[in-house]
């Protein structure tokens, strides 16, 4: 059976990881190469770079540091943060990333998901959705959770699948920096109409929020931030607790 | 000289990041003939679809040469599923190296399609897997896969048992992609450097 994956997410800006406190204050937590090998020897399953940058100079130094990656690691990587055309996507798979997330923009523009699932394949795009809860319905939101849509989260979701997405990557923007675990009743009502994998994210401050995503949620795969880079629960040990819980997981 | 068949089936830049990074050094990207027969070792990548992959290896005349070619060749994913009998993908017919079918895989309980991530091998046989354990976890991605064959090297389960791997005379496939699967990854790409 295929093994449900750990997935530590990497922000970027400038060239350089950062950790967001809140997206207050920004600290400085090295070089995304380094910290990604980290990772990968580490026994991720895949990585997650984000580009957060806010200015034309630090988006510059992205494009860059993609082909680095690419180059010294050897675990897939999806990198994601305001890609909104089809020539963006097909820049990223010429720099060398594995997927691409596609979340505000898509949401604006549903067509960028078939445009780039026809061109480059399914297993490129991965379709990110932020919702909250809002008088009892899941709205799907954007620019970091700021602005509420239209949409709702599981019309949208099996919308993008129809579209072409290789895979749904749910973040509650309620649950996330929470660290009180995920919504599970939402992600297994998910894996219930789709067919493509889900990534659950945002919310995780224990290995039990993890294992019972994986299990109650039946998520494909957990991502997180901040428990990878403060140490909090290391890649290792996160994996080989699951694995006591007879959860399948690489080691 | 390594040569990696260049023609129209997505990104190769991962195959040539991976064959760096395992040492090989005058890796050569190329469609011509000539290189190919006389490389000491041809790499056929693709992602993709097979019946666009197998269309760009026809207007090469890539389709009739690689089957004649007599060093060792190695084909991942979308190039394991070429050297086959025949694809339900796009309804192709393969190169007809390996004596199995390509079928796309039926979601069910628990069973995503695309197969996606990292799953565990067994059943290994041949020089790809030399040091290799069973149960060694290598990264898939792929909604078609091929019927086990009497030259199965490698099993993998996903809502049934497919061919992982497969090896006949000197031709070598793998559905999955050692080019992502982490050290196991770069350890049979150097095994197949090494025949």
């Amino acid at each position: 059976m295929v093994a449900k994956r750990i997935i530590p997410c990497l922000d970027v800006t400038g060239g350089r990881t950062v950790k967001g406190v809140n997206f207050v204050s920004l600290r400085d937590a090295g070089d995304p190469v380094d910290l990604g090998r980290k990772y990968a020897l580490e026994g991720a399953d895949e990585l997650v770079f984000l580009d957060i940058s806010a200015t034309v100079e630090e988006r510059a130094t992205f494009f860059a540091l993609v082909e680095r990656i690419a180059r010294e690691i050897d675990i897939p990587f999806t990198v994601g943060g305001g890609i909104s055309t089809l020539e963006q996507a097909g820049n990223l798979l010429e720099a060398g990333a594995d997927k691409v997330s596609v979340n505000s923009a898509a949401v604006r523009n549903p067509d960028l998901i078939d445009g780039i699932a026809s061109h480059f394949g399914s297993q490129f795009v991965t379709v990110a959705i932020d919702a909250r809860v809002v008088e009892g319905k899941w709205v799907v939101t954007t620019h970091g959770g700021r602005k509420m849509t239209e949409r709702e989260l599981f019309e949208w979701a099996h919308e993008a699948q129809e579209r072409g997405a290789g895979e749904i990557l749910f973040t509650s923007m309620d649950h996330d920096g929470t660290r009180n675990g995920y919504p599970c009743e939402t992600y297994a009502a998910l894996a219930d109409i789709l067919s493509i994998p889900v990534i659950a994210s945002g919310g995780a401050g224990s290995v039990d929020d993890i294992a019972r995503v994986l299990v109650e949620g039946r998520a494909d795969a957990a991502l997180a931030a901040s428990i990878f880079h403060y140490n909090e629960i290391p890649v290792p040990v996160l994996k080989r607790e699951l694995r006591r819980m007879n959860i399948n997981v690489r080691i | 000289m390594i040569a990696v068949v260049k023609y129209d089936a997505g990104n190769v830049r991962s195959v040539l990041n991976a064959l760096d990074r395992a040492g090989a050094r005058d890796v050569v990207l190329t469609s011509d003939p000539e290189l190919l027969r006389s490389a000491s070792k041809v790499i056929l990548p693709g992602v993709g679809e097979a019946s666009t992959a197998l269309e760009s290896l026809r207007k090469e005349g890539l389709d009739t040469l690689i089957p004649t070619l007599t060093n060792p060749v190695l084909g991942i994913c979308i190039g394991l599923q070429l050297l086959c009998q025949a694809s339900e993908e796009g309804n192709v017919r393969g190169m007809g190296v390996f004596p199995a079918h390509v079928r796309r895989f039926v979601p069910g309980e628990g069973i995503k399609v695309p197969h996606m991530g990292w799953n565990s091998l067994s059943q290994l046989e041949g020089p790809l897997f030399k040091g290799i354990d069973e149960g060694t976890y290598f990264y898939f991605v792929h909604s078609y896969r091929a019927d086990i064959c009497e030259d199965t090297a490698a099993v993998c389960d996903h809502g049934g048992n497919f061919s992982a791997a497969i090896c006949r005379g000197n031709f070598y496939g793998v559905q999955f992609h050692p080019e992502k699967s982490g050290a196991a990854g770069e350890k049979v790409l150097k095994n197949f450097l090494a025949i």
